[in-house]
């Protein structure tokens, strides 16, 4: 039994810490809330020159070659430091789903781009409120041209092109295409509960696209693309997590009421044991689905799934309840609790809901024992 | 990361299985003796084979395995069904590494390989009326008399002491002193003249617990362990091991059970796993258990690199109890009217979910109640501070009481 990070791995773990400790303290995040701009382009930078971008690509597209192990640490950290770009929206969803389901060609092209930060990437699948199902979606693609509308588009404003789920008559109901944006596309931003991280509303005229995969087979190549995302999501989450209960402790212990710590009541102390006790279950969870995603293993769909549901259940607890330790002053805009508070429900929405995915995880199971 | 054996883990996980193939006893065996017979017979067999308590020394009756390998067993003796058992987790989990740690050679000598050899069965005297999470309260009082101590007092919730041979025992010897500073250690005999067991009935209608009485009851004083006043330290080697051992406990009632419950009952006359709440908490349990799973593989990994278990193993019985309460709850629900019948030739799984109904609030509570587990989680793994102790450094003859005595 060996189930723990690799010596490497727990390096690289120490080594991004610092390094977004130096460069993301949470001034940076709320620099990019208080101008709304989305993102920090410089942190972005730097973020790109690390090679965190290229880390899963693999060497002949211009990638790092690391596994998906390496991604999970630099995903944890990222979430720890509520870090305000679009590393989820290039990495975790365009530069997978090009792996996926790209053609030669189509990696040849674009990776080594993703890779080197040249190119910002994202995937493009709600229209407005309500799941994404083959019968809600009105996108549709025809003669290489794509018509529709997605909303909400996360770092549509910054990225260069958008993997963009349309309907199909055919097949699963779906197609992925990939679309250079630009010419035919417009981009609108949205504000949402997080303005740390861009979304925007993305009108496609009839721009040209390539597709993705083969017509008709969009939704399930989504599906996969969601799980291996999930995993990553998760690890994100779990940062956060962790980082809103190391506030709360902090808080707790320092701030006085009737006469002793807040961290020595009992209404305090058990709130934060159970955000300790969410946290950990939720972080093992995520162990088994960096397992699956990085062998690519059979159990991924029960593995992401379950990472998914705990960590989103984890982050939100622990982001309401640190708040709640800091009284008063956790709601205020001066406080740092505000940004794991809405990154936790961003992250929970991003790639579908806690209920969306605690039906995913019992369909697996039913699944895998049917078969 | 992997999850597949070592070449050593293995060879190990061979050769156990190897040995249960052609050890287990058969149901014709067992056939007609009563609980306690079966499970010494197979205890003994397993000890004759050098197969029992295998992480104790070679010297105790064990075979100096490593904790890996203690899994290792517990997977493969596990697939045997109905093996007979459980009596001696007691004197095996708390009071042998007890004996281990603080008893001289001479004992360990006498007591342990009979410990390993189920020959003799221990059970722990420790909670009482007055002191159950604040168990350094407690009252029975040992009084010294030339080279004996006198024991005057009352145990309670003690599990197995109507079938056990020995027990360990903690009781106040100075109540002049702060509570934590008059208390001392021994190890008695049950069968002791002035030892009187009364069973304790449960909820559930069955008797695992009982009071144990104490009148005038003669110790020598070669049966304590550690220094006269030194039992709270004592204890608190007993104690880390009885969280440890009453967490790894699984329960019948879990996420298989009650999906195969799910996908039988229906609602609506659609199987009710199809209904979108039920998927909901039937994914929110998978997730606790496969979280606790992940956890315990990765304290696994921790030990088989040498760490010692610590406070965070909490976890394990702070979430399994609460959920197997919920989810033996929920399966009832989804019976409907016929979720209350707890008949075992008319319920589902012959009452399972019935009988663990009534049978789950005393794991809440056993071993440290969900709150002291929350505490000992705040306290030790978070560093948060105790709570004030209004009782700290008073005599313990002058702590308030609300009327106990």
């Amino acid at each position: 039994m060996n189930f723990e990070f690799s010596e490497d791995q727990n390096l690289l773990r120490e080594q991004a810490r610092g390094f977004l400790a130096d460069n993301c303290p949470t001034t940076v995040v709320r620099k990019v809330l208080n101008a709304e701009t989305g993102h920090d382009a410089d942190l972005w930078r730097k973020v790109v020159d690390m090679g965190w971008t290229a880390t899963a690509i693999p060497e002949e597209f211009g990638g790092l070659g690391l596994g998906y192990l390496e991604l999970c640490v630099i995903a944890e950290e990222l979430g720890r430091a509520v870090a305000p770009i679009p590393f989820s929206s290039s990495v975790y969803l365009a530069t997978e789903a090009l792996l996926l389901a790209g053609s030669q060609a189509q990696k040849e092209k674009w990776l080594p781009k993703l890779a080197a930060g040249e190119v910002i990437g994202t995937f493009a699948m709600a229209e407005g409120a309500g799941r994404t199902t083959a019968k809600s979606i009105k996108t549709r693609v025809s003669g290489g041209r794509i018509t529709g509308t997605k909303v909400p588009v996360p770092d549509a404003a910054v990225a260069g092109i958008a993997v963009v789920l349309a309907g199909h008559n055919g097949g699963d109901g779906g197609t992925l295409c990939l679309v250079e944006l630009g010419q035919g596309t417009s981009v609108t931003p949205v504000r949402t509960v997080d303005p740390s991280r861009g979304h925007a509303e993305l009108r496609l005229d009839g721009a040209a696209c390539e597709i993705l995969g083969r017509e008709g087979e969009g939704f399930t190549l989504t599906q996969t693309i969601l799980d291996r995302a999930a995993v990553l999501f998760a690890w994100e989450q779990v940062g956060g997590s962790e980082a809103a209960l190391e506030q709360a402790r902090a808080y707790a212990l320092g701030r006085y009421a009737f006469g002793r710590p807040i961290a020595s009541y009992q209404a305090i102390k058990h709130k934060l044991a159970n955000m300790y006790v969410k946290n950990t279950l939720a972080r093992s969870n995520c162990y088994y689905g960096a397992w699956a995603l990085n062998a690519n293993a059979p159990e991924l769909r029960v593995a992401a799934a379950t990472a998914r549901v705990s960590a989103t259940q984890a982050y939100y607890f622990a982001s309401k309840e640190n708040i709640q330790t800091h009284g008063g002053m956790g709601y205020t805009w001066e406080f740092d609790c505000q940004f794991y508070y809405r990154r936790a429900k961003l992250l929970s929405v991003a790639i579908g809901s806690e209920a969306l995915w605690q039906d995913r995880l019992i369909t697996a199971i039913e699944q895998n024992t049917a078969a | 990361m992997d999850f597949s054996d070592s070449p050593k883990e293995a060879a190990f996980r061979a050769e156990a299985k190897a040995w249960l193939a052609s050890n287990v006893p058969s149901a014709a065996e067992l056939d007609g003796l009563d609980p306690l017979t079966a499970a010494k017979l197979w205890q003994k067999r397993k000890y004759d084979a050098g197969w029992a308590c295998i992480t104790w020394p070679k010297e105790f009756g064990g075979r100096g395995a490593s904790a890996i390998e203690q899994v290792i067993w517990n997977q493969e003796e596990s697939k045997f069904q109905g093996l007979p058992g459980g009596v001696f987790s007691i004197g095996q989990g708390m009071a042998a590494p007890t004996l281990m740690t603080w008893a001289n050679d001479e004992a360990k000598a006498r007591f342990i390989p009979k410990l390993a050899s189920g020959e003799e069965i221990w059970c722990q005297l420790f909670s009482e009326p007055a002191g159950g999470s604040d168990l350094a309260a407690l009252r029975t009082r040992a009084v010294k008399d030339g080279d004996e101590w006198v024991i005057n007092g009352q145990k309670i919730w003690t599990s197995g002491a109507h079938y056990s041979d020995w027990a360990i025992l903690v009781v106040r010897t100075d109540p002049s002193v702060p509570k934590h500073k008059g208390l001392t250690y021994f190890y008695i005999n049950m069968k002791s003249p002035g030892v009187e067991v009364k069973p304790i009935k449960q909820i559930s209608g069955e008797a695992h617990f009982n009071e144990v009485y104490f009148t005038d009851v003669r110790v020598p004083d070669s049966q304590r362990l550690g220094a006269v006043g030194q039992g709270w330290q004592v204890s608190l080697t007993t104690l880390m091991n009885e969280r440890a051992s009453i967490g790894a406990g699984g329960s019948a009632v879990g996420f298989d059970s009650v999906f195969k419950l799910a996908q039988k009952v229906e609602i609506d006359d659609r199987p009710a796993i199809e209904n979108a709440s039920v998927r909901a908490k039937l994914a929110d349990w998978y997730c606790q258990e496969s979280g606790l799973r992940y956890t315990a593989y990765r304290t696994l990994t921790a030990l088989s690199r040498g760490a010692i278990p610590g406070p965070e193993n909490s976890i394990g019985k702070l979430v399994g109890a609460p959920k197997t309460q919920d989810m033996a709850s929920f399966a009832m629900d989804l019976l409907e009217q016929a979720g209350a019948i707890r008949d075992e030739s008319l319920s589902e799984e012959m009452a399972l979910y019935q009988n663990t109904y009534l049978s789950i609030p005393g794991l809440r509570i056993a071993g440290g109640t969900d709150e002291i587990m929350a505490n000992i989680i705040a306290e030790r793994v978070l560093g948060l501070p105790q709570d004030v102790r209004v009782d700290k450094g008073i005599p313990f003859s002058e702590v308030p009481t609300g009327g106990a005595k």
